[in-house]
């Protein structure tokens, strides 16, 4: 599967990304080597084949809902960019 | 012996004994950081004071008369792992000034154990890549070559190791990141079971595949690093509740019993693997010359087949960057990390942020990965990758009927030149063929020295077994290393 200049514009939006504009020539020629490859995968047979999302244990892990001490918003904001006593600080979403 | 080329359990003689304290040990190790460490590059963090500080505490407990497996030993850990109040990049720009407030769950347990930890070492941007270039900071560079890589994603962790820079380090492995610069650094690496060693504050690169493990000079070093810090975790919902054996006892009788061999143990060799385009003569020569000596010790070589080995990369280049472009979403400049400060509103700041933090290759695997899950695509790529990944795992599951182990080469390759596949991510993609179906099917992987190229690079050995089955992988390991006793050391002239 070859991908464009326009695809690699567009999956970056849809990743929040801004590729450089020096860079989406690369990443669509790059990308589609990769993809090319990766289309090997439609040679498998892989009827019957499960899907395995994991490798871990396929079982439910459940544990009781009891409430523990939480660190506290100093804690969990320390490392904010920008935070406003305890809330997060980001640009305007609403005009 | 030199203070800087022990291993844990000199170092622990040496320490119990009285002989050498974890300060000189400490100072020893951090005086080789200093002469070596700017051209080598293998830490992005040494946390001197930190260390220091932590040393004498340990002098005074084994002064006192306790007794811990690593009560003054000096660790490495790769920075993917959380560490409190020392800063953990994760390789990365946009983690450039991350201090976390809480330690891993596997840098508690190490701490807990009285280890020291002298640093944080370098890696591939979130541990993609095989070679360490992809890091946001600086290079790593090969202690046996300057020139060349020292493998990845734990590159840095690897070349410490071979530098005598720590006496033991941690690395994380999701497609052979802990095994191949083991491998191309001449040292012991050792992926354990998927959900062995809990993932909680290991900042995660692809969930499913990613395990910690250690990096260390000999087999018995990581079976002894294993005791420490194999055990089921609750923070990690992916961790195994299941015993964790003695591995170094498991070791030390078959030591100890003279007579003692690998006789009927069974390896299978897969037939896809030593069929593979461009391995290295070098690297087939170690391979059948280590092959060889396991089999003077009794070890029955058998012929397996791994039918899916074909479209395991393929499988593993769609599952990883999928579950890359999901776990990266969280570094979008809100909560912790870099945030550009120049945009226009609450969607532009996301992308400024993510383009400016993250390197080429994460931006390349974000898109690869949002594409391959993307409508209309997802079927055809990540339905198709899962269901090769269970194909693989059956087939692991039907070699394990016939052999104990299955034998190969760690990587097609020594270690290869600074630079030299850093333009064409698909070239580095397939240097993982012989590592990344261990990550697929969940199984431990080991990798230890066997042989020198014709350059005098360092080639390593795999040995894989079946899931929480590490004793025989350990057993056949040790077996290799204690028959052909390398003991060549890299030359570090500076």
């Amino acid at each position: 599967m070859k991908i464009s200049r326009k695809d690699v514009e567009y999956i970056a939006h849809l990743a929040r990304l801004e590729v450089d504009d020096l860079l989406v020539d690369k990443f669509a020629d790059q990308i589609s080597n990769i993809l090319e490859y990766i289309d090997k995968l439609k040679d498998a047979d892989v009827s019957g084949a499960e899907l395995m999302s994991g490798a871990a244990f396929q079982n439910n892990v459940m544990r009781e809902d009891i409430v523990k001490v939480s660190p506290g918003p100093d804690v969990t904001l320390s490392d904010a960019p920008e935070r406003d006593e305890d809330f997060y600080v980001v640009p305007r979403v609403v005009g | 012996m030199k203070l800087h080329e022990m291993t844990i359990q000199q170092a622990r003689a040496e320490l119990d004994g009285g002989a050498v304290t974890s300060a000189d040990l400490v100072d020893e190790l951090l005086g080789r950081i200093e002469r070596l460490d700017s051209d080598l590059g293998a830490y992005i963090t040494v946390d001197a004071e930190g260390a220091k500080r932590s040393a004498r505490e340990a002098d005074k407990r084994i002064a006192a008369g306790e007794r811990l497996p690593l009560l003054g030993i000096p660790i490495a850990l790769k920075d993917l792992l959380c560490t409190r109040g020392v800063r953990t990049t994760c390789g990365s720009k946009i983690l450039e000034n991350f201090v976390p407030e809480y330690d891993a769950t596997v840098v508690k347990i190490l701490k807990d154990a009285g280890a020291v930890i002298i640093g944080k070492t370098n890696l591939d941007e979130f541990a993609m890549g095989s070679s360490t270039e992809n890091s946001g900071f600086h290079i790593t560079r090969n202690p046996w070559n300057r020139d060349c890589v020292p493998g990845g994603s734990s590159g840095g962790s690897a070349a410490a190791m071979a530098a005598g820079m720590c006496t033991a380090a941690l690395g994380t492995d999701t497609g052979g990141s802990i095994r191949q610069p083991a491998s191309h650094c001449g040292v012991v690496g050792l992926k354990p079971t998927y959900g062995r060693v809990s993932r909680f504050g290991l900042v995660s690169y692809a969930s499913s595949l990613d395990q910690i493990g250690p990096i260390t000079r000999d087999v018995t070093d990581a079976a002894l690093l294993m005791n420490v810090i194999c055990g089921h975790d609750p923070r990690d919902s992916t961790s195994a509740d299941v015993d964790t054996p003695d591995f170094m006892s498991a070791i030390q009788s078959f030591d100890q019993d003279k007579s003692s061999s690998l006789k009927g143990m069974k390896a299978g060799i897969p037939k896809e693997f030593m069929s593979v385009k461009g391995l290295d003569p070098d690297v087939e020569a170690a391979f059948n010359n280590a092959r060889k000596v396991l089999e003077d010790q009794g070890v029955e070589m058998i012929e397996i087949s791994l039918p899916q080995t074909d479209y395991a990369v393929a499988a593993y280049y769609v599952i990883a960057p999928s579950e890359a472009s999901s776990n990266l979403a969280r570094f979008d400049g809100v909560r912790y990390g870099f945030r550009d400060r120049n945009a226009s509103d609450l969607i532009d700041m996301y992308k400024k942020t993510k383009s400016r933090g993250f390197g080429a290759e994460v931006q390349r695997r974000i898109i690869t990965g949002t594409y391959a899950l993307s409508a209309g695509y997802y079927d055809a790529y990540y339905g198709r990758a899962t269901r090769v990944r269970s194909m693989i795992r059956e087939d692991f599951s039907k070699a394990f009927k016939e052999c104990d182990i299955i034998i190969s080469p760690v990587a097609p390759t020594p270690a290869f030149r600074i630079g030299e596949n850093v333009d064409d991510p698909l070239t580095m993609y397939l240097t993982d063929i012989f590592t990344l179906s261990t990550n697929m099917a969940g199984l431990p992987g080991l990798s230890v020295p066997c042989g020198f190229s014709s350059e005098g690079l360092p080639i390593g050995f795999q040995i894989m077994a079946d899931r929480f089955n590490e004793i025989p992988l350990l057993k056949a390991g040790y077996g290799l290393e204690r028959a052909l006793e390398i003991s060549v050391k890299p030359q570090l002239i500076y």
